[in-house]
């Protein structure tokens, strides 16, 4: 050991790297976490994807090229689930975005009282199990003496409703969820109710960030509510509107939960409410082709990269473009 | 001094722990669904009365979760326990190579038993290139349970109904519209497919032939999917999905008045579906699909025990498979305990299969459930099962509901089964 000189603070090697290693191994669980559950699977899909493997440990996984690939991209069954997937996506993506702006615009307006309140009660749904989610809506669609139909047949006895209900083309009572005309906006609508309230909170918190000058000196130029909104929220809001529409678009391509609950594992009548991560569920684990999952996994994923790319292109804000 | 004392003790210690080492206790624990933990559990007295070497440890999971476990504890290697159940819809998932022990080889030799063990069963865990997967232990015979009440009702025999077509046109008198909303709200059926599921359950081959060439285009399945548009498009079924509410209700206000179904139907409809409906029910053996056939005689689920190649217990587990798929009393007492029919032929002789079933108004329902059991045509599993189901079942709910034409479906069916597995 040196001598020290006076004055000298003595720092042990061992405490200097102790020093520099400490912030690592405090967040080393979660490290060590996303290795094993987040890296790992990804990397041996990538690698699975170019193989072919019947899911039994110890048996031969074979390497066979872009053939998963070449397949899945010529399945019909993969472009018919990719369609019903973006179709569900967008049945369920608008009216949530449409809802929650106008949800977090009137609860910012200040007029609401019990604000909080309502905003637990809008963002309840997001907490809540889709399993049990899906289980009460699966009842409430129930052919024929679900609620939704029960309603929908009282309606049908006033006169006037039933032509009306007839032109949109609904004829109660309605198989909900296996009327491949009704089935897709079901789940839809199921999703909707789900995730409005999480969109709410986040353009609500936008909405806050919004200085109160600017609607102060719109309303001194005599703006009224429309035109605040569409000149002066929606615009400001634009940064917090690509976050979410992204969020919506990379969760709607994975949609699973709702479509297997409401519709079991085939996706229902005609496959209406088969998405993609069903098909890549029964390709793996019920009919033991690992290779052609993993090669689905990953040419979902070129698409949600791209359709994200073109959003994010759709929805910059100015300060991006600048 | 000390030294040598501690090393004669070790030394004492081992040679006494050897001798406990013959007859240490074996671990083996089961992965079974519910009601197969009820059943066992009360077998195991008398299994370990037989083997009280052997400590059971029984996992139960529900039935789609159980069969997940075991797709991942296979695709993982280790994790699995050492025997598993696996229920008939899910055999197909499992004959991949190395997955499941072939228990037809040596030094199980399951084979041996084919004599006692109810024929079809034993072909159905056996694949095309003919490992024996798994050990049959109870099997679903199907018969159509019908409600005496609606059927007298309409001043209708259930001995007249010998083809498909008495059937239909009981169905025609039995539908009706009772209420006048121009809905019906009577029917024979509760889903128009379950014409489908009797005519396949029933067939000599299923989706492929022997030299694995998908056979969907063939006649039986143009039939099948011919007679269930039929029932359909004349409204005699209600669109009632199986297991959901609307079908307790339909049978326990006798909206349904037949549904073909496997033989645990009649304890669940005892025990929690309807048990008011007690003696309005009878069963019956399904009708012939052709004027002067024999009835057609089907299977609608059955459980399956078997060996993972993964674990290390194989021959304690072995024997627990034994006991419970070849013993006479273990049969009875699954029986007994959840309904599990026996698959074991010579425990069919036991008196209670004599008893008059109050539920089904004192028919001898037990026998002519072994008579249809001894009928059921035996199909081997091909790997590729799973898919041609699923895809089988997509083109007959296009047919069913949005009035695909059945050619093109089944043709559609041929083509993508093919193109998958090629």
């Amino acid at each position: 050991m040196e001598k020290l000189e006076a004055g000298q603070i003595k720092i042990n090697p061992f405490r200097r790297w102790q020093k520099k290693a400490a912030p690592y191994i405090f967040i080393s669980p979660f490290y060590i976490a996303f290795l094993i559950f987040g890296a790992f699977p990804i990397v041996f899909a990538l690698y699975l994807s170019f193989n072919t493997w019947t899911g039994v440990a110890g048996t031969a996984i074979e390497f066979v090229g872009w053939e998963n690939y070449y397949y899945t991209l010529t399945d019909p069954m993969f472009w018919d689930a990719l369609k019903t997937t973006i179709l569900i996506g967008v049945y369920s993506g608008v009216p949530q975005h449409i809802l929650a702006l106008f949800f977090a615009f009137i609860l910012n307006l200040g007029f609401v009282k019990v604000k909080e309140f309502w905003k637990a009660t809008i963002f309840m749904p997001y907490i809540t199990s889709a399993v049990a989610i899906a289980l009460v809506f699966s009842v409430f669609y129930s052919h024929p003496n679900g609620f939704l139909n029960y309603i929908f047949v009282l309606l049908n006895n006033i006169p006037g409703l039933s032509s009306l209900l007839s032109w949109i083309g609904l004829d109660p009572p309605v198989n909900w969820l296996a009327n491949t005309a009704w089935m897709r906006p079901a789940v839809s609508f199921t999703v909707v109710w789900m995730f409005t309230g999480w969109n709410t909170i986040l353009y609500l918190a936008g909405m806050q960030a919004i200085s109160h000058e600017l609607y102060e000196a719109a309303r001194v130029d005599g703006a009224r509510w429309p035109q605040i909104f569409f000149r002066i929220t929606l615009p400001c809001l634009k940064p917090m509107i690509q976050f979410a529409v992204i969020m919506t678009v990379i969760g709607q391509m994975q949609l699973f939960d709702q479509p297997l609950i409401l519709f079991g594992v085939h996706g229902g009548t005609g496959r209406a409410g088969y998405t993609i991560a069903m098909f890549l569920y029964q390709t793996a684990f019920n009919w033991n082709f690992f290779g052609s999952a993993a090669s689905i996994a990953y040419v979902t994923f070129m698409f949600i990269l791209i359709i994200t790319l073109i959003t994010k292109r759709l929805l910059r804000s100015h300060e991006e473009v600048d | 001094m000390k030294k040598m004392l501690l090393l004669l003790s070790l030394a004492l210690l081992v040679v006494l722990a050897s001798y406990g080492g013959a007859a240490e206790k074996v671990t083996l624990p089961i992965a079974v669904f519910p009601d197969l933990d009820g059943a066992y559990e009360q077998c195991l007295p008398l299994f370990n009365s037989e083997y009280p070497d052997i400590e059971v440890i029984i996992n139960s999971l529900g039935i789609d979760d159980h069969h997940a476990h075991i797709v991942t504890t296979i695709a993982a290697g280790t994790g699995a326990e050492d025997v598993v159940a696996v229920e008939i819809a899910y055999i197909a998932q499992f004959v991949a190579e190395g997955g499941l022990v072939d228990l037809a080889q040596a030094p199980y030799n399951a084979t041996d038993y084919s004599h006692s063990i109810t024929p079809y069963a034993l072909k159905q865990a056996t694949t095309t290139d003919g490992r024996l997967v798994a050990m049959p232990v109870d099997i679903a015979p199907a018969c159509g349970f019908y409600r005496r009440d609606v059927f007298a009702e309409n001043n209708i025999d259930i001995n007249d109904i010998k083809t498909l077509e008495d059937l239909f046109a009981a169905g025609e008198i039995i539908t009706k519209d009772t209420t006048g909303d121009g809905r019906n709200d009577h029917w024979l059926l509760a889903d128009a497919a379950s014409i489908y599921d009797m005519i396949i359950h029933s067939a000599p081959e299923l989706y492929f032939d022997e030299d694995g060439n998908c056979q969907v285009n063939s006649d039986r399945f143009r039939e099948a999917f011919t007679w269930a548009k039929r029932f359909h498009d004349a409204g005699l079924a209600g669109a009632i999905g199986a297991w959901s509410q609307e079908w307790f209700a339909g049978f326990q206000e006798g909206t349904v008045a037949y549904e073909p179904c496997g033989a645990w139907l009649g304890g669940h409809l005892e025990g929690w579906m309807a048990p008011e409906t007690s003696g309005k029910w009878g069963v019956a053996p399904w009708p012939a699909l052709h004027e002067g056939e024999e009835p057609m005689a089907g299977f609608w689920g059955g459980s399956y025990l078997a060996i993972p190649e993964q674990s290390q217990n194989k021959d304690a587990a072995w024997k627990f498979i034994e006991f419970i798929a070849t013993n006479r009393d273990s049969q009875i007492t699954a029986f007994k305990a959840t309904n599990a029919f026996p698959s074991w032929m010579p425990a069919w002789d036991d008196p209670m299969f004599e008893e008059e079933l109050e539920f089904f108004a004192g028919q001898k329902a037990r026998l002519l459930w072994t008579d249809i059991a001894k009928a059921v045509p035996g199909v081997v599993t091909y790997k590729y099962d799973a898919i041609a189901n699923s895809i089988i079942a997509a083109e007959l709910g296009m047919v069913l509901h949005e009035d695909k034409d059945i050619d093109r479906a089944l043709s559609d069916a041929q083509r993508q089964i093919e193109r998958r597995i090629r």
